[in-house]
C-alpha cells in the first residue's frame, strides 16, 4: 500500500460497500496504555473509501484514544497503521474550532488566505474560493457572514469545508448530530452521503443509536479497549449493537412496562400556559405517572420546561401543585413549590464543573443543611453518599470535581443534585442527550422507579425509542400548542410517533 | 479516565492524592521570603518584635480589602474602585466627627461604602454594565468626590476614641489594625466556607448558569459581594483615618491593584468559582514582607517597585494551572 499509486478520488465513484476497495486506512493489532493501564489492545480498523465506518462503545471504551492515535495525536505502543499516501485526516470537533468572529472564508482558509501580489491578504479571492466550494458541497451559505451571526449546525458545515479544503481524504466526526434539530441533522446526513460518494472515508461516532443504522455503512464497536466486531450494519439489529457495546441482554431496557399502580392524584395541573412561543398549554401529571412530552424543534419543548421551573416567565396561566397556586417567577419559586429541573446541558445549565460532586449536589439544598447559619458539611456528605449509592455514580471521591465524571455519571450528579430537594415534580429536559448508552439504559429505568415511588414525571426528549419505553402518555407539542394527549398504547412505536409528530393535518387541541 | 475505572456506587478513599504545591505557592513563598530575610537581614533589624509587627500592621488595610475582594472576585467579577473608595470615606468621617462624634461618624464612614457599592452593584446587576467598567467609573468619581468636599486639604481627626479603636492603640502591645485583620480573616474565611452565602458566591462564580438554574439568584449575589465590598472600603477609610489621625483624599489611593494582587497570590481565580481568604491575607502580608525586606536591603523606592513586581507576576505564574 504504502508504494502504492496515489488514489484518484476526482473522478470515478466509488460507492460504499464496495468491499474490495482498498482500505484508505489499515489498522492493526495497535495497542495504548497509560500509566501502566490498558486502554487499548489488539485493536484493528480498516477504513474504506467511499464508507461511512461507524465507531461504537461506551465512554472509556477506547474510541477517542483509537482516534487520537489516528490523527497523530498520540503514538501507539503497538500495532502499525498504514495510510495511504497523500491521504489526510481530519477530525470534525464536538467543540467547534472555529473563530467566531470571523467570516465563513476567512474561517475555512485561516491562514491559508489567498494574497494579493503586494502579499496582503485578498479576501475577495478567498471568498471566491470558499463560495466555490460551497457549491461543490451543495450547501447554501453566505460565506462573508461571521460564522458568529450563523446558526451552530452551519459552524459544523464550515468546519467540514474547513477540512475539506484541505483535501482531507479521511473525516473523523464525534457526534456531530449532537447539538442539531432533526432537520439540520437530515441535512447534514445528506451531506454525508455526499462525501462518501466521493470516496471520503468518514468515521462516525455517535451514542445515537437510531442515527447510526441510518447512515453508516459498516460498525465497529470497542469495549474495554478491546475489539468485539466489525460488521456490516445491516447484518446488525439494534439490540444485538447494544448487547455488544455493554456487553449484557439488556433488551428490556427500552421497552415500556405499564405502571405498578394506577396513578394517584394530580401533583402538576397546568392552565392556559403562555409565554412566547407557548400558547394556551394546558395538561396534568398526576402521582406515578409519567408525562412524555414530544415535539419537533421551535415547538417549544425547552420553553415548556424553563417556563415552569421559573427561568423564563409567563404572560399567562396557572400552575397548581398538589392542588395548590403557585406563582413561580424564578427557579427559588419552583424548587419551594417541589418543582425539579434536570436542565437541557448538563454543563452549562446543570452542573458547575470546577466544583465537587458533593458541592454540586448540596447546591440547591444548602437552606436544609443550615444549623445557625453555618452549613453542616457531615450532615451532607451522607445525603450525598446516600444518592452516589443510589443511583451508582462512579466516583473517585466525592470531593472530585464534576468535570473529571464522565458524561453519564455528570448526568447522575444532576440527577442526584434534583433527588436531593425531594421534588414532587420531577422535570427532565433531554436527560441521556450526550451519555453512553449503558448509562441511558440505567437513566430509564431510574424514571421508571422514580414514577414507581408516586413523583410525577415530565419528560422532554427528542429520542423517540426513549419516550416510548418509559411515557405512560404522550404529549404532542407543536409551534407552542398542545397538539394532542395520547395514552401510550396508542401509539405502536417510534416511526408511528415520529409520523404524527410530522403529520400537521391533525388540528391543534383548542 | 480515573472516573471511569472506579466501581459503580462506591466512593473510594482519595487516591494517594499528590501534593499539589501549586495551590499553597503564596504560604510556600511567604515562609521562603521570610527565611531568605530572616537570614540576609538578621544584622538589619528584620526579626525585631517591632519590625514584624510593622509589618503586619502595614499589611492589615490592604488585608481587610483583599477579604472583600476575595467575594468579588469568586462571583467573577471586580471592584476597581475600593481604594479610592477608602480615600472618600476617610474624608466623610473627618468631616463630620466633630459634629456628630464617634458613632455617628462610623455610620457615616460604612454609609460612604455602601452607597459607592450599592451603586457599582445596582449598574452591575440592573443596568448590567460589566463591574469592571462600573468601577473603574467609581474609582474616579469617589477620588473626585473625596477631592471636591475637602478642597483637597486634609481633614484633621480630634476624637482621640476613634484615632484608638481604629488606628493607634495597642492591646497587649500588639497594634489595633492586626486585630481588625484578624477579625476580618475569621469572619470571611467563615463565610466564605461554611454558609450557604459563600457556597452560592463560589457557585455564582464558577458557572452563573447552573447556579441560576439550581435556586440561587446571581443577581442579588452578584450585588451583594459588591456592596460587601464598598462596605469593607468604608471600614478601610476609617482604618485609614485612624492610623493618620485625619481624613484625605490621597489615602488609598492605588491600593485596588494590591488589594487584586493579594487575592490573586492567594489563590482566587479571576474567572470566579474558587477562592480563598486565608490566602488573600496572606497574600497581603507577603506583598508587606517584600516591601519591608526590600526598604532594610537599602534598594531605592524605584528598585523596591520593579522587585515587588517581578515577585507577583513570578508567584501568579507559578500559581496557575
Amino acid at each position: 500500500m504504502a508504494d502504492g499509486p496515489p488514489r484518484q478520488d476526482s473522478g470515478a465513484r466509488v460507492r460504499a460497500g464496495a468491499g474490495e476497495a482498498a482500505p484508505v486506512v489499515r489498522m492493526r493489532g495497535v495497542g495504548k496504555s497509560f500509566d501502566g493501564t490498558t486502554v487499548l489492545s489488539g485493536v484493528d480498523l480498516d477504513l474504506r473509501p467511499g464508507e461511512v465506518h461507524g465507531l461504537m462503545g461506551e465512554n472509556g471504551a477506547g474510541k477517542s484514544t483509537l482516534m487520537k492515535i489516528l490523527l497523530g495525536i498520540y503514538t501507539p505502543d503497538a500495532g502499525e497503521i498504514e495510510v495511504a499516501p497523500d491521504a489526510r485526516i481530519a477530525m470534525i470537533f464536538q467543540e467547534f474550532s472555529l473563530v467566531p468572529t470571523l467570516t465563513v472564508a476567512q474561517n475555512v482558509f485561516l491562514d491559508r488566505e489567498a494574497r494579493t501580489r503586494a502579499g496582503l491578504i485578498d479576501d475577495r479571492e478567498t471568498e471566491r474560493r470558499a463560495r466555490a466550494l460551497f457549491e461543490e458541497l451543495e450547501i447554501d451559505l453566505d460565506v462573508t457572514r461571521p460564522v458568529s451571526s450563523l446558526p451552530t449546525a452551519y459552524w459544523q458545515l464550515t468546519e467540514i469545508a474547513k477540512a475539506l479544503s484541505q483535501d482531507a481524504r479521511v473525516l473523523v466526526m464525534d457526534e456531530p448530530t449532537s447539538s442539531l434539530a432533526r432537520a439540520e441533522t437530515e441535512n447534514l446526513f445528506a451531506l454525508i452521503r455526499r462525501l462518501r460518494d466521493r470516496g471520503i472515508a468518514i468515521v462516525y461516532i455517535s451514542h445515537r443509536m437510531e442515527e447510526i443504522f441510518e447512515i453508516v455503512d459498516r460498525v465497529t464497536v470497542l469495549r474495554d479497549g478491546k475489539l468485539v466486531i466489525t460488521e456490516d450494519a445491516s447484518e446488525l439489529t439494534l439490540e444485538a449493537t447494544i448487547e455488544h457495546i455493554v456487553g449484557r441482554s439488556i433488551s428490556d431496557g427500552f421497552r415500556w412496562r405499564p405502571p405498578k399502580r394506577a396513578p394517584g392524584e394530580p401533583l402538576l395541573e397546568v392552565e392556559g400556559l403562555t409565554a412566547d412561543p407557548l400558547n394556551d398549554v394546558s395538561f396534568e401529571v398526576r402521582a406515578g405517572e409519567v408525562l412524555g412530552v414530544a415535539g419537533l424543534l421551535g415547538s417549544g419543548r425547552t420553553e415548556l420546561a424553563t417556563t415552569l421551573f421559573g427561568v423564563r416567565r409567563a404572560t399567562a396561566g396557572t400552575i397548581r401543585v398538589h392542588g395548590q397556586d403557585r406563582t413561580i417567577r424564578r427557579p427559588h419559586d419552583a424548587i419551594s413549590a417541589g418543582l425539579a429541573l434536570v436542565p437541557e446541558d448538563r454543563r452549562v445549565q446543570g452542573l458547575v464543573l470546577a466544583h465537587s460532586l458533593r458541592d454540586n449536589v448540596l447546591l440547591p439544598v444548602l437552606g436544609t443543611f443550615t444549623r445557625r447559619g453555618m452549613v453542616q458539611d457531615r450532615r451532607g456528605n451522607d445525603l450525598v453518599r446516600r444518592y452516589v449509592e443510589r443511583l451508582r455514580i462512579a466516583a473517585p471521591s466525592i470531593q472530585a470535581p464534576a468535570r473529571l465524571l464522565s458524561g453519564g455519571n455528570q448526568q447522575k450528579v444532576v440527577l442526584a443534585k434534583w433527588l436531593a430537594t425531594e421534588p414532587d415534580v420531577l422535570i427532565m429536559d433531554e436527560p441521556t442527550a450526550g451519555v453512553d448508552i449503558g448509562a441511558k439504559v440505567e437513566i430509564v429505568e431510574m424514571i421508571r422507579e422514580l414514577a414507581d415511588a408516586g413523583n410525577a414525571i415530565l419528560l422532554f426528549s427528542s429520542e423517540l425509542p426513549e419516550l416510548l419505553a418509559v411515557s405512560d402518555r404522550l404529549l404532542l407539542l407543536r409551534a407552542g400548542r398542545v397538539q394532542r394527549v395520547l395514552a401510550r398504547a396508542e401509539i405502536a412505536d417510534d416511526k408511528d410517533l415520529h409520523h404524527m409528530l410530522q403529520d400537521t393535518t391533525t388540528p391543534a387541541v383548542a | 479516565m480515573a472516573a471511569e475505572t472506579a466501581t459503580p456506587g462506591t466512593v473510594r478513599a482519595a487516591r494517594s492524592r499528590r501534593f499539589d504545591w501549586r495551590e499553597y505557592v503564596v504560604y510556600i513563598g511567604f515562609v521562603v521570603l521570610f527565611a531568605i530575610f530572616a537570614i540576609t537581614l538578621s544584622d538589619d533589624g528584620f526579626l525585631n518584635k517591632t519590625n514584624l509587627l510593622n509589618i503586619a500592621r502595614q499589611s492589615a488595610i490592604i488585608a481587610v480589602m483583599a477579604v472583600a475582594m476575595t467575594f468579588v472576585i469568586s462571583t467573577a467579577e471586580i471592584d476597581l474602585s475600593v481604594g479610592s473608595v477608602a480615600g472618600l470615606s476617610s474624608v466623610t468621617t473627618a468631616m463630620v466627627i466633630g459634629d456628630v462624634g464617634l458613632v455617628g461618624a462610623i455610620v457615616v464612614g460604612l454609609g460612604t461604602g455602601l452607597v459607592c457599592g450599592a451603586i457599582s452593584g445596582a449598574l452591575t446587576t440592573v443596568v448590567r454594565i460589566p463591574s469592571f467598567l462600573v468601577t473603574l467609573g467609581m474609582l474616579g468619581i469617589a477620588h473626585g468626590v473625596a477631592m471636591w468636599i475637602s478642597d483637597t486639604a486634609p481633614q484633621p481627626i480630634s476624637n482621640e476614641t476613634f484615632t484608638k479603636i481604629f488606628g493607634t492603640a495597642t492591646i497587649l502591645g500588639i497594634p489595633v489594625l492586626i486585630f481588625w485583620m484578624v477579625a476580618a480573616l475569621i469572619v470571611g474565611h467563615v463565610a466564605l466556607r461554611r454558609t450557604p452565602f459563600g457556597r452560592r458566591v463560589l457557585a455564582t462564580g464558577g458557572n452563573e448558569s447552573a447556579a441560576a438554574f439550581s435556586g440561587v439568584n446571581t443577581r442579588r449575589i452578584k450585588f451583594a459581594v459588591l456592596l460587601l465590598s464598598g462596605a469593607v472600603a468604608g471600614l478601610a477609610g476609617m482604618l485609614y483615618a485612624g492610623r493618620f489621625q485625619s481624613g484625605r483624599f490621597e489615602w488609598g489611593e492605588g491600593d485596588e491593584l494590591s488589594v487584586i494582587a493579594a487575592a490573586i497570590l492567594g489563590g482566587t481565580s479571576l474567572f470566579g468559582g474558587k477562592g480563598s481568604v486565608v490566602g488573600a491575607v496572606t497574600g497581603a502580608l507577603l506583598m508587606g514582607l517584600i516591601n519591608n525586606g526590600l526598604i532594610l536591603m537599602g534598594l531605592e523606592y524605584s528598585q523596591q517597585q520593579i522587585v515587588r513586581g517581578a515577585i507577583i507576576i513570578l508567584a501568579v505564574a507559578l500559581a496557575r494551572r
